[in-house]
């Protein structure tokens, strides 16, 4: 797909709005009082993005310390706390905001709706959850100071008890960890109430529920699985403070509480939290692959009740991160079945989108590029997901790299890949200018290439019996080489990532004018302009079928003449 | 099978730039095809749970046999403790068991226990990992066939030094492995010539947190150096035991381990001298 | 601009999405029972775990009293909904007025009975595993009723100076949503406290 043919002929052409001027002051104090849903969703994707990089770089600081065995380059201390952070951080500093921004920017116009139901609310949600996150960091300098790494959470971002409890985790790493996750967790439960309400009782006049683009669809799934997802987790965490402060023994071993406990919980609420990662993802392949496709989404009603299904599901499977507990075998058993059930719908969803691509004329632009490596990644996560089902190659494989591999192959190959997609789709749209399509390709090149040197390797460390959560290792254990292969396709990622946030900034000033419609899409997002006014759409929209802009498009042959 | 397919359709179905005006045919759905990729997965699921059940079950529920060596293994923030009860043997980081066989099977069973946090007994060779849990009883068995060592290490993150609490299983011949039971039921070997170190041992802080068989020393908190000297590494693996390293972790741990539990005892370079003699005795 | 969608002019009858005050309500509400469940399987989970101290048999009075009083509100903020639906204020004052007095007598009598199980009983949050999981679970509900009588009470005040009226029915009706889900939560606590754990 050259630059010359972008926008698309056909696409519907409108004069976008100009900014405004006025001072710095003035333009700052308008971010912050915003209830406007397309600046909070920025605000939303751009604070995720400052985090990402911070969170990346303590992943490249964490691979420089393991390229070699016995290295010094981080202290035990100061890994520890890394690590920690990294996880935490990339959780719900970047994973958690970057997808509920895209929700925030998107779902009211892709409903037809001028706003989200509850501004104000959304403008509360978002500030507490940026604020829960900085307070998370201050835990770098406050209490301790810079030296030693202050006082950052260093427990894993899981915080198994009783490592948490205060006999052995004495000053505030703990404290700060629990409390900006609750701070920011009511935040993530405003937004998912707010979501919920606006796909509910905000649709223009005739989008039915199975006229939602999917995209909608799937943030109204995640949204209703968030509110019982976070919720345990809260729970868990305020049980963590009162053990802490009011001397309570919901996880004190030596007053008969347990360990374990703290363990169902915590999965209770980590395990659907990784599909409320993922479903977004999956939202935005829905929307990227059928337009780059040129192709109807094949099997619309299986997508929806497949996405339901797993979000089902994916509350019965936790205990799969508990095989080594020494639960019983019955246990260990149901949670198999669980685990191994919950990878039908989800391959029911690679299949339909095998069949959207099949038959279709597909453009390479690069949306389209991280979705298709998004598909073969995400097959092959799925893949090590089963076989880490199995419990008893479980018992060898949990806790060690393999499990790492695993986890970033869903969550970078996957997740991430679709957050770039999604990102390349629809900065036009919120900018109004396209972002370079040849530093696009550089971009998502190199990220490949790095993210498979880095984790394809990784999975034969797990294999060869590296456990994780390890500053250092010895040197005569074989893991030497695959280490430092791990941690040079780290700086590759590094790279490719700089070059994005470079197009991100480039484009801005200098990018092509992308005009309503640049990729001759359907769904309501691209009926108005780039970036949208204020109100959304001059007229609220009436819609017939599930892609109105096809309609338009080609009255000859409008959807709602075949769908049901 | 789907990569293949995946491969297939990207390349078949790309643009090309001469039809790019025109749409290729919308397909809404297929009943047939959708249900027959539903069921086919099913299928596949159930075999794979079936077997995954029954080797479940075959692990987990295996009944423990007469002739089998029973071990408590308790998990310490940051190194192992080994015990044999029936044998009145304690020792620490390295666990010595007898090699077994098809035809008179010698398992060795270990039950699991922590006195802080949460480990994860861990030695792939060996068997799949299971975590030590405080106020909990956990077991798990190992049924060694071939003679040797084995590596691992504690595999649930449980503090600062995780990374250090490293696990040596001496897989040994019958008769190696009574030589080496004769020898950990013996106390502690009394040498004269180095009773200074054994005095300063005992005046200092060390018996609270140290046992030493056959001398006033019987703290709980840390390993039993009873028969320090049989063991390969200092520090649950952190260094090799030889004399200039155990002179420098008496002198302070942190030096190999750093936020190890073991302070530095601030004594004076002759006491350290006394008990490194000292404790170079205890083989 | 979205001229472009000629397609329908009009949309042929009635489209009424939900509204969604409502929705949001219930969306929270799922959210809560959420947290609240934890609470809940914890309390179960630690029955007769406590390693020492006062049993639940030993020092729990079953507050019938409060129970009553609470779940009677339940009706009574049921009947101010139908009040101001019809527009009647007075009476709609009237039973919001008993709604927070009957919710305060059940806070004040729990109030009183953690006053006898701290002081008489020595039973805190710290004393073992029933205390924490008793004052854990009851004070979250409590949190929840007393955020409810807040704004119960706010709705109140306006209703006095007159600002409250027939078109704030739906509004009121989404609040009362969540009085009803405080008292259901209470039904499932009161089963799980005062009557399995003893």
């Amino acid at each position: 797909m050259s630059e010359n043919s972008l926008p698309l002929a056909g696409s519907i052409e409108a004069a976008s709005s100009s900014g405004s001027a006025g001072t710095i002051l003035e333009w700052l104090h308008e971010w912050v009082v915003t209830v406007d849903h397309k600046r909070l969703g920025i605000l939303y994707i751009v604070y995720a993005i400052f985090f990402l990089l911070v969170a990346g770089a303590q992943a490249i600081a964490i691979r420089i310390q393991l390229a070699v065995p016995g290295n010094h380059f981080l202290s035990a201390q100061a890994y520890n706390r890394f690590f920690t952070m990294h996880g935490t951080t990339m959780v719900f500093l970047v994973g958690m905001p970057i997808l509920f921004g895209f929700a925030n920017y998107i779902v009211p116009l892709q409903v037809g709706a001028r706003d989200m139901a509850f501004p104000r609310l959304n403008a509360f949600s978002f500030w507490l959850t940026a604020f829960g996150g900085l307070f998370l960091y201050y835990s770098f300098i406050g209490g301790g100071g810079l030296y030693g790494v202050g006082s950052a959470p260093d427990v894993g971002w899981w915080a198994y008890a009783p490592l948490t409890a205060r006999a052995f985790s004495p000053g505030h790493a703990t404290d700060y960890w629990a409390l900006a996750l609750i701070l920011s967790g009511f935040g993530t439960l405003g937004t998912a109430i707010n979501i919920i309400a606006t796909v509910i009782s905000m649709r223009c006049k005739g989008m039915t529920m199975m006229r939602l683009p999917l995209f909608s669809w799937l943030m109204l799934v995640v949204s209703g699985l968030t509110l019982v997802t976070i919720t345990p987790l809260t729970a868990a965490q305020i049980m963590l403070v009162i053990d802490r402060y009011l001397g309570g023994h919901f996880f004190d071993t030596q007053a008969g509480g347990s360990a374990v406990v703290w363990m169902h919980f915590f999965w209770i609420f980590g395990h659907p939290e990784v599909y409320v990662l993922v479903l977004p993802a999956f939202g935005i392949a829905n929307e990227v692959i059928p337009v780059f496709s040129r192709k109807a989404i094949f099997g619309y009603p299986a997508m929806v009740a497949a996405s339901v299904g797993i979000a089902f599901i994916s509350l019965s499977v936790w205990a799969h991160h508990m095989f080594t507990v020494g639960m019983t075998s019955f246990s260990n058993t149901f949670f198999v079945l669980s685990t191994m059930l919950v990878g039908i719908p989800t391959g029911i969803k690679i299949f339909n989108w095998l069949a959207t691509i099949w038959g279709g004329k597909i453009r390479f632009a690069t949306p389209m590029l991280f979705c298709t490596a998004f598909l073969f990644q995400f097959l092959l996560a799925g893949l090590t997901g089963i076989m880490l089902a199995v419990a008893p190659w479980n018992w060898q494989l949990h806790n060690s790299y393999f499990v790492v591999a695993h986890f970033h192959y869903v969550l970078v190959g996957a997740i991430v890949f679709c957050i770039f997609a999604a990102i390349y789709y629809w900065y036009p749209k919120a900018t109004g200018r396209m972002l370079s399509e040849k530093l696009g390709k550089w971009h998502f090149w190199l990220f490949l290439i790095g993210f498979h040197v880095t984790f394809d390797t990784m999975h034969f460390l797990g294999i060869l019996g590296m456990p994780r959560s390890i500053y250092t290792y010895q040197p005569d254990r074989g893991w030497n080489t695959l280490n430092m292969i791990v941690s040079l396709g780290g700086i590759i990622q590094a790279i490719a990532v700089l070059i994005f946030a470079f197009n991100l900034v480039w484009a801005y000033f200098r990018g092509k004018e992308a005009g309503n419609d640049p990729w001759d899409a359907w769904t309501l997002e691209w009926d108005t302009t780039s970036p949208p006014p204020s109100y959304n759409f001059a007229q609220e929209p009436i819609v017939r079928s599930r892609r109105p802009l096809w309609d338009v498009k080609h009255p000859e042959d409008p959807d709602w003449e075949y769908e049901s | 099978m789907v990569a293949g397919l995946l491969t297939y359709a990207i390349i078949k179905y790309r643009a090309k730039d001469v039809d790019s005006q025109s749409e290729p045919a919308q397909i809404y759905g297929s009943t047939q095809i959708e249900l027959a990729w539903t069921v086919i997965p099913v299928l596949i699921v159930i075999v794979l749970f079936l077997t995954t059940a029954r080797l479940i079950f075959a692990i987990q529920d295996a009944p423990e046999p007469e002739s089998a060596l029973n071990v408590t293994v308790v998990g310490h923030q940051f190194w192992w403790e080994f015990r044999y009860p029936k044998l009145g043997i304690v020792t620490a980081n390295e666990l010595h068991v007898p090699l077994s066989n098809n035809q008179a099977p010698l398992p060795t069973y270990l039950t699991l226990l922590s006195a802080d946090v949460d480990h994860s007994f861990w030695v792939p060779q060996l068997a799949g990992k299971t975590d030590l849990i405080p106020n909990r009883v956990n077991t798990t068995w190992i049924n060694p066939l071939q003679p040797g060592l084995y590596v691992g290490q504690c595999a649930q993150f449980c503090g600062v030094q995780h990374a250090l609490m490293l696990l040596r299983v001496y897989v040994d011949t019958p008769e190696k492995f009574a030589e080496w039971v004769k020898n950990q039921q013996q106390p502690a070997v009394e040498d004269p010539r180095v009773a200074a170190g054994r005095r300063a041992f005992e005046t200092q802080a060390c018996m609270n947190c140290h046992t030493i068989q056959g001398t006033a020393a019987t703290g709980r908190f840390g390993p039993d150096l009873t028969h320090l000297m049989s063991r390969q590494t200092l520090g649950a693996g952190a260094a090799a035991n030889n004399s200039q390293n155990l002179r420098q972790w008496i002198k302070d741990p942190g030096t190999f381990k750093s936020g190890c539990l073991m302070p530095a005892m601030q004594l004076s370079d002759e006491q350290i001298d006394q008990l490194t003699d000292y404790l170079s005795t205890l083989r | 601009m979205s001229t472009a969608l000629a397609a329908p002019a009009a949309y042929e009858g009635e489209w009424r999405p939900p509204y969604r005050g409502r929705i949001a309500m219930f969306a929270l509400i799922t959210g809560e029972s959420a947290l609240f469940t934890i609470f809940v399987v914890a309390y179960l989970f630690y029955i007769g775990k406590s390693l020492s101290g006062p049993t639940p048999q030993q020092v729990l009075e079953v507050p019938i009293f409060g129970t009553i009083c609470l779940l009677s509100s339940s009706l009574t903020i049921w009947l101010a909904e139908r009040a101001i639906a019809r527009n009647r204020l007075n009476a709609f004052a009237f039973w919001l007025g008993f709604t927070i007095c009957l919710g305060l007598i059940f806070l004040g009598g729990t109030a009183i009975e953690w006053h006898k199980l701290i002081y008489r009983d020595g039973l805190t949050i710290s004393t073992n595993l029933f205390g924490t999981t008793y004052y854990s679970l009851v004070g979250l509900h409590a949190s929840h009723v007393i955020i409810g009588l807040t704004m119960l009470t706010i709705l109140f005040l306006f209703t006095i100076a007159g600002r409250v009226g027939e078109q704030h029915a739906e509004r009121i009706a989404v609040l009362a949503l969540y009085w009803h889900f405080v008292d259901a939560v209470w039904v499932v606590v009161f089963t799980v406290v005062y009557i399995l754990g003893r």
